[in-house]
């Protein structure tokens, strides 16, 4: 049978002494997941290690850690496939998900973080009027709509590698912001402006996810949690225009009206326009002045490095008249629409005829590749 | 080799020496830039947070346009370009209903958006297109002693799938292999995967400059020269906002970070004056350094 070493992080917090790696060599088939490995090692070799789980199959959420770096349910994972992705030397790294103080080893305090952020969002449904006299009605689409995000199991891999969280702790997060679409695309709740509202005026909501999708990388349902926020977003400010203090709002308005007058962005207005809102006269308000005046340090030596010139920041760059007509037209017929397109890949998933283009160039890339090198 | 060549709107804005860069260092690798100044923003994912189908249709425009560069590949030198585009691409691909949905917005101009078009990062293009074995042998200057960390930005690594990223195409680690390849040292540092922070500079400020503060900080930690990334909203971050980042980590940082055509161009034998570095807000000294410290060996 081949073997596998499990190089996995211990620290017990309580011990006063600092974290340390240990190397476990355990004989298994590759297919078996890295859980296995870490039972085997403690059944076998260390009755110390501490790990949570419960179910092993992929469906409680207990089992969520990072290998080789990465957030993922150890249930979920072959060894071999952690292998193949392993950086360090044929050793499998397990450490406790980040983001969440340690408890003990490969356990981490899902109280203190995870679930705090999650009642945060108050994640129960909150009807309007008294309760119909038999079930609720819903319609089958909007039902289908929010499946992507009741798909989530509350294992904490993607709070664990969210990038905005490592920096702001504060940050709601998207585990809680998924669970908070999943409520207002229900159409049984009655609260739908006030979570909005409440989640974009929150410093720390929808508008602080930096947009990196390591969440779509690190959840094993497939709930996208970062696409969810997108959607909050869409809706906050363009169905019910909700204009928050944190510019949220102002720049993604500002954005696509100087994309629909440009043709291409012109960032040189867009940063004041975000502040001070979308118009010509947006550079004039106080919020625009005062970030000036705090962002002079680089705007002093953007102007002294000829990075932008005077000239460049006052003048837009612009793509030929023609096209801009086209661009225009192209907003014109799309935001005439009575209601919002919206595709959803979880949901219609791909065309069976024939494989999507981008992985057939993936593949083709990939031989070319193959004969250069 | 002839391609579509889309610039992007931020490197002919507040980067315009990597537009610059770029149009120096192709001609040195027989590329021929079609540049499609007709086509638009591809709204870098915030107008597709306003409205799916506006940036789906807006960027299917793009690509049709592309298309009728002779059919060549679109080169993009932007990751958050690669990376939007990516994204409707793969709508559009991926259902024939809505495909036909968004060419009826652009019917009234005459243009079709047809799934097959190749839309790849000068990145991309550079390790698989031109080969690292063809780029190394044209190499006049070998970055030798030049200790170079990768910074890939998000777009461009993520998610994986729709990147077509795998172990058959390991997207994930060109950025290692093109340095090596251009005869630098890799320096890895704990960011060089991970958020400039620029998405989120109008709403939090703090928050998104303590990301790109933090990320230079690693990289200072790990002794490199300087940075270098294919995307040039990073380069905002990373090299423009550098000094109110040193602000919010409080720390001095003065971690220079060069677009990749600049840092192609060092190695195909421009010089950092030639290349457009000059202009950084951050002067990449350790690299002119580097630079003089060549010539004065031959």
């Amino acid at each position: 049978m081949p073997e596998f070493t499990l190089k996995i992080r211990r620290y017990l917090p309580e011990s006063g002494e600092a974290p340390y790696w240990q190397d476990y060599t355990v004989d298994l088939e590759g297919h078996r997941s890295v859980l296995e490995g870490i039972l085997t090692a403690r059944a076998e070799q260390d009755g110390t290690i501490g790990i949570r789980c419960s179910c092993r199959a992929a469906i409680c959420g207990s089992c969520g850690v990072r290998i080789n770096g990465r957030a993922a349910l150890a249930c979920k994972t072959h060894l071999e496939e952690a292998l193949e992705s392993s950086q360090a030397d044929g050793e499998i790294v397990v450490e406790p998900m980040g983001n969440m103080p340690v408890l003990k080893d490969l356990i981490v305090d899902m109280d203190a973080v995870h679930w705090k952020k999650i009642q945060r969002v108050t994640p129960w449904l909150l009807p309007e009027g008294p309760p119909p006299e038999r079930e609720y009605v819903v319609p089958h689409e909007a039902m289908v709509d929010v499946t992507q995000s009741m798909a989530c199991i509350q294992c904490g891999a993607c709070v664990s590698d969210c990038l905005s969280m490592e920096v702001d702790s504060d940050f709601i997060g998207p585990a809680a912001l998924a669970k908070a679409y999943r409520f207002v695309g229900d159409p049984r709740d009655g609260q739908h402006e006030e979570r909005l509202k409440d989640l974009s005026e929150d410093p720390a909501g929808i508008y602080d996810c930096t947009h990196c999708f390591n969440c779509i990388e690190a959840c094993p349902k497939g709930v996208a949690p970062m696409n969810q926020i997108m959607r909050l977003r869409r809706m906050a400010g363009d169905d019910y225009e909700i204009v928050d203090r944190n510019n949220g709002h102002r720049h993604e308005q500002a954005f696509t009206s100087l994309v629909r007058d440009n043709g291409i962005l012109w960032e040189a207005e867009l940063l004041p326009r975000s502040y001070g809102g979308d118009s010509f006269f947006g550079k004039f308000a106080p919020a625009a002045g005062l970030e000036l005046a705090d962002s002079l340090p680089a705007i002093v030596r953007a102007l002294m490095r000829r990075k932008v010139t005077p000239m460049g920041a006052l003048r837009p760059h612009k793509i030929p008249k023609e096209d801009r007509e086209q661009v225009e037209r192209i907003y014109e017929r799309v935001e005439g629409r009575d209601e919002r397109l919206e595709l959803n890949l979880y949901i219609t998933g791909f065309e069976d005829e024939d494989e999507p283009a981008g992985e057939t160039e993936s593949q083709a890339a990939a031989e070319s590749q193959g004969s250069s090198a | 080799m002839k391609v579509a060549y889309w610039p992007g709107c931020v490197s002919r804005g507040f980067t315009p020496e990597l537009h610059g860069a770029m149009a120096k260092v192709a001609p040195l690798l027989d590329i021929e830039l079609v540049e499609l100044d007709r086509a638009n923003c591809c709204g870098a994912g915030v107008i597709a947070e306003h409205n799916q189908e506006l940036a789906d249709t807006l960027n299917a425009r793009t690509f049709a346009l592309a298309h009728r560069t002779d059919g060549a590949m679109m080169m993009n030198i932007c990751s958050t370009c690669q990376g939007s585009q990516s994204e409707c691409q793969q709508r559009l691909d991926a259902n024939g209903d809505y495909r036909e949905l968004i060419n009826d917005n652009l019917r009234p101009d005459g243009l079709q958006y047809e799934r097959g078009v190749t839309n790849k990062n000068f990145l991309l293009v550079l390790v698989e297109d031109i080969g690292l074995d063809e780029l190394a042998s044209r190499v006049k200057r070998p970055l030798e002693d030049l200790r170079v960390g990768p910074f890939y930005g998000c777009y461009i690594v993520r998610p994986r799938d729709r990147l077509g990223i795998g172990s058959d195409l390991p997207r994930d680690t060109y950025l290692h292999r093109l340095i090596e390849a251009l005869g630098g040292t890799v320096i890895d540092y704990a960011g060089m995967y991970k958020c400039c922070g620029f998405p989120i500079i109008t709403m939090n400020k703090e928050a998104s400059l303590r990301q790109a503060g933090t990320h230079l900080g690693d990289a200072v930690d790990a002794e490199a020269d300087c940075l270098v990334t294919p995307c040039p909203l990073c380069h905002l971050n990373l090299d423009l906002q550098q000094p109110l980042a040193e602000r919010v980590v409080g720390r001095d940082l003065g971690m220079p970070v060069l677009h990749l055509p600049q840092l192609v161009g060092l190695a195909l034998g421009l010089e950092p004056k030639q290349l457009g570095m000059s202009r950084h807000v951050v002067k990449p000294t350790s690299v002119i350094d580097w630079s003089e410290s060549v010539v004065a060996g031959v």
